[in-house]
């Protein structure tokens, strides 16, 4: 993967700019993670240590809630993400036909990041919206009524 | 002094001069001038003749008539018609009433709406839209006029239960908390909707904010507590935007903050943000990720109620519970009392969802049969086919078949039936639908959510998926059933949380209402529904087909083969079941077996 | 904005702001409402608002109030429109696409003629 090594200090800034939003208190972790996770994309190493150190809690803490949650990751993810609605009425409206697409589209599969460091392809619960399934989230937009033959046009708006 | 026939108001209000009133004014002038009506027609200024809003506007007596959104290019004209030929000239015309607005009270005539009834109706970011609605009169009432108790009496007389699904008497859960000693105590909106198909919530908190958070303050003043929290999940972003909105203009207002409404009470709110994890819609669960921990359920006994948040005393209800408290406190313990059943009152959101004409929310009355919803208020069901199963209660729920069609809906009977009522998702499924293909389904999605703490839930529900993923594929075997039941009633006996004490459920209702279909798969290897791809075969009726070679021609992996003009053959163990030779073929020469 | 310090201010902030809505009313205001709650935004409300907006900027539209409002609960009609001229009846549109958002523009909003095709009766 070519993803450009992350700025050490880009990382200290978006994890202060974060504790300093929300207070170095334990209970307002999952608010801090979250806003790293955005910011950076994913929570690196250099984050989480320093999160730690400004919280006082333990690394392994960390790990552990930010290995809980799916919109939470270790790991490097692409520019953009796209969570693809898996559950019921998303499946019975034709969401099977679109999820294939995608994949075809970006030739990964599930959890997986594209080699130019662009897209990482993920599931998700239910995303509410099942009137308009099936559905994707791509970052903060969520597209409904999708079909296998917009896929291409959609993911064409994000270069 | 001249008689005037005519005496022509103009507004000249800065909206209206805004807009362009001067030159209208000027334009008219003239005109009247040209048509020789100067002696006749007399043009005064004059300040508001109604809102400005659709200026330049204009009054002409004694017609009396009201003439709105004027240009001068329209001056001509409107001289001409109204003091030429003496007509009204009605594109001007200020429109009046036409019909009564009655749309959205209640769709169809089974609805009732008591959550719902400003979705849609007010603009969920302006605070005075939910006030012109008798937004925070429960509130107030309540702060000048009752003790504590008395909202807790009244509560409970109302017979509400809580609507995240397990139908808890919520003013017994107030109680309860309430009695416990220890202080601060929190209350908590847990609107974490996680089920697949359910949304009932996420329209409450996008369309009608306020009416969750005036529900919670009064939950707060009945219990004592003076901090708030409503945990979103982070699906949600467009409800949690709103929220924060509705709880700036609230503490703006002075609804939240400090000595609300000079009762010297405080309350505060703040929203907590999951990070995507099915399981934290358990009320344990949910107040271990506010406190910063992994979202892992806890045994209960201890209970929220003595101790929650932060080991103290915590309130936790569903969005909808909170939005159904002002309209209670404001119409009446007697009237939520008087909608429903005898044990089940009021009404219920649902999410109506899959195989029915009409899909999206409902809010009936509880006592409403299965048949009433699909039927009056879902439309039937799509392309009219044959009614199979209604899955309720989402995808700890269970499906029933059409026996159950006129089962009055309430917590008691659903449980009765082998379902539960659980949030409120309603998934209607067709003749087509293959019950073995949706207990696999369902099963897939427990599976990926259970949270790991327990083995049950984590080892068992794979192993169960793995016994479906088999039998759909064919391969099921002597004894797989048995083994599904033991499976089942072990893991509901011994899981630690909802998750997976429900997670058999939708397995074991098919199996108990639906067991044909599990033996067909199984003994016979055939899928009745037609679904399951490893057990349907494609197949072309010789006579039928016209050998066009249109089939042949598209199948992704020619497994048809023919000779123009001659009946053509699908080879099943080249065929991938991908259906395209059914869906291009013009004859209907194409089955499946 | 005030503060609302009592149950009597809250009566008062109440009535005006339906004077305000009756005044909306009485005054043949034009209001275009728009559902933007998550399943309008999916089937492409933005875009629907957007082209509304771009329109009526175009062409110098004035007396249009355009609000949103939450999701109204039939999803599947989504993106969904709503025009309400001064007391008459709402009218509901349904799969309001950009194009026909300003085909109801040009033919409700700017000559009171009711737009049938798209239409949806709730």
């Amino acid at each position: 993967m070519t993803i450009v090594p992350i700025d050490g200090k880009v990382v200290l800034e978006a994890v202060r700019t974060a504790v300093d939003r929300y207070g170095a208190t334990r209970d307002e972790l999952i608010p801090i993670l979250n806003d790293v996770n955005r910011e950076i994309g994913y929570l690196p190493g250099e984050a989480l240590d320093e999160i730690s150190r400004l919280l006082r809690v333990p690394k392994s803490h960390l790990f552990s809630v930010a290995s809980f949650y799916r919109m939470l990751s270790t790991k490097p993810r692409g520019k953009h993400v796209i969570q693809f609605c898996e559950s019921a009425p998303c499946h019975v409206a034709g969401g099977r036909e679109v999820w294939m697409a995608v994949k075809e589209a970006l030739k990964i599969d599930e959890d997986e990041t594209t080699p130019d460091g662009n897209w990482t392809l993920v599931t998700t619960s239910c995303l509410g919206v099942c009137g308009v399934g099936p559905v994707m989230m791509i970052d903060d937009d969520i597209f409904g009524n999708v079909d296998a033959k917009q896929v291409q046009s959609i993911l064409a708006r994000y270069h | 002094m001249a008689h005037f026939r005519s005496h022509v108001l103009v507004c000249v209000d800065p909206e209206c001069l805004n807009k362009g009133a001067h030159d209208v004014l000027d334009a008219f002038q003239d005109e009247i001038v040209a048509q020789g009506l100067i002696d006749e027609v007399q043009v005064l200024e004059t300040s508001r003749i109604g809102s400005c809003s659709n200026g330049p506007e204009m009054m002409v007596y004694p017609d009396g008539v009201h003439y709105v959104g004027l240009t001068t290019y329209d001056i001509p004209y409107l001289v001409e018609e109204h003091f030429l030929k003496g007509r009204i000239a009605a594109k001007f015309v200020e429109e009046k009433k036409i019909t009564v607005d009655e749309e959205l009270s209640a769709p169809t005539a089974k609805e009732i709406r008591v959550v719902l009834r400003n979705c849609g109706k007010i603009d969920p970011e302006n605070i005075e839209d939910y006030i012109a609605e008798d937004g925070y009169q429960a509130l107030g009432n309540v702060l000048t006029q009752n003790k504590p108790e008395e909202v807790i009496e009244i509560v409970l007389k109302s017979g509400l239960r809580g609507r995240g699904g397990a139908g808890f008497p919520t003013g017994k859960k107030w109680q309860f908390c309430r009695a416990s000693q220890a202080s601060p105590k929190f209350v908590i909106c847990n609107a974490d909707e996680g089920d697949p198909g359910a949304f009932m919530n996420r329209r409450v908190l996008e369309g009608d904010p306020h009416s969750v958070i005036e529900g919670m303050i009064i939950a707060a003043y009945a219990i004592g507590s003076n901090q708030g929290y409503i945990y979103c999940r982070a699906e949600y972003p467009i409800a949690v935007k709103t929220l924060n909105i509705a709880i700036e203009q609230a503490r703006n207002f002075g609804l939240l903050g400090k000595n609300i409404l000079g009762s010297s009470f405080d309350f505060d709110l703040e929203v907590r943000m999951g990070a995507g994890a099915f399981v934290c819609g358990e009320e344990t669960a949910l107040m271990a990720s506010i406190e910063g921990n992994r979202g892992e359920p806890h045994p209960r006994p201890p209970f929220p109620a003595v101790k929650g948040l932060f080991g103290k005393p915590s309130n936790i209800n569903n969005v909808e519970t909170y939005a159904n408290v002002p309209q209670i406190i404001l119409k009446g313990a007697d009237w939520y009392a008087s909608m429903g059943t005898e044990k089940s009152k009021g009404t219920k959101t649902f999410a109506l969802a899959g195989d029915v004409k009409h899909t999206g929310l409902i809010e009936v009355p509880f006592g409403i049969t299965l048949r009433e919803i699909i039927y009056d208020v879902g439309g039937g069901i799509k392309e009219d086919k044959g009614f199979k199963a209604i899955q309720t209660g989402g995808p700890m729920g269970g499906c029933l078949p059409s026996e159950y069609l006129d089962l009055p809906v309430d917590y008691e009977e659903l449980a009765k039936a082998g379902s539960i009522m659980g949030s409120g998702g309603l998934v209607v499924m067709d003749e087509e639908t293959c019950m073995v293909d949706i207990a696999r389904f369902f099963m897939e999605f427990t599976q990926d959510e259970s949270c790991g703490k327990c083995t049950p839930c984590r080892v068992g529900t794979r192993r169960i998926l793995e016994i479906l993923e088999r039998i759909c594929d064919g391969k099921g075997k002597n004894g797989d059933i048995e083994t599904l039941e033991m499976l089942c009633s072990e893991i509901s006996e011994t899981s630690l949380c909802g998750l997976g004490q429900g997670a058999p459920n939708p397995i074991v209702s098919i199996l108990q209402h639906f067991r044909s279909e599990y033996e067909a798969h199984i003994y016979e290897k055939r899928c009745p529904s037609k679904v399951c791809k490893s057990l349907i075969r494609y197949e072309i009726i010789d006579g039928t087909c016209t050998g066009c070679t249109v089939c042949a021609r598209n199948c992704p992996v020619n497994a048809i083969s023919g000779e123009r003009r001659q009946t053509h053959l699908i080879d099943p163990d080249a065929c991938v079941r991908c259906g395209i030779c059914m869906q291009v073929c013009n004859f209907n020469a194409i089955v499946i077996n | 904005m005030s503060t609302i310090k009592s149950l009597e201010d809250l009566k008062r902030v109440r009535e005006e702001a339906l004077k305000k809505r009756d005044l909306k009313a009485s005054s043949g205001t034009v209001q275009v409402i728009v559902g933007m709650g998550t399943c309008g935004i999916a089937a492409g409300a933005r875009d629907t608002m957007k082209s509304i907006l771009d329109t009526i900027e175009k062409d110098s539209l004035s007396g249009i109030i355009v609000t949103q409002t939450g999701c109204i609960g039939i999803c599947e009609k989504e993106p969904i429109l709503q025009v309400v001229i001064g007391e008459a009846a709402k009218v509901t549109y349904g799969k309001v696409t950009p194009d026909i958002a300003k085909k109801i523009l040009k033919e409700h909003v700017g000559n009171g003629k009711v737009v049938t095709d798209h239409m949806i009766n709730i």
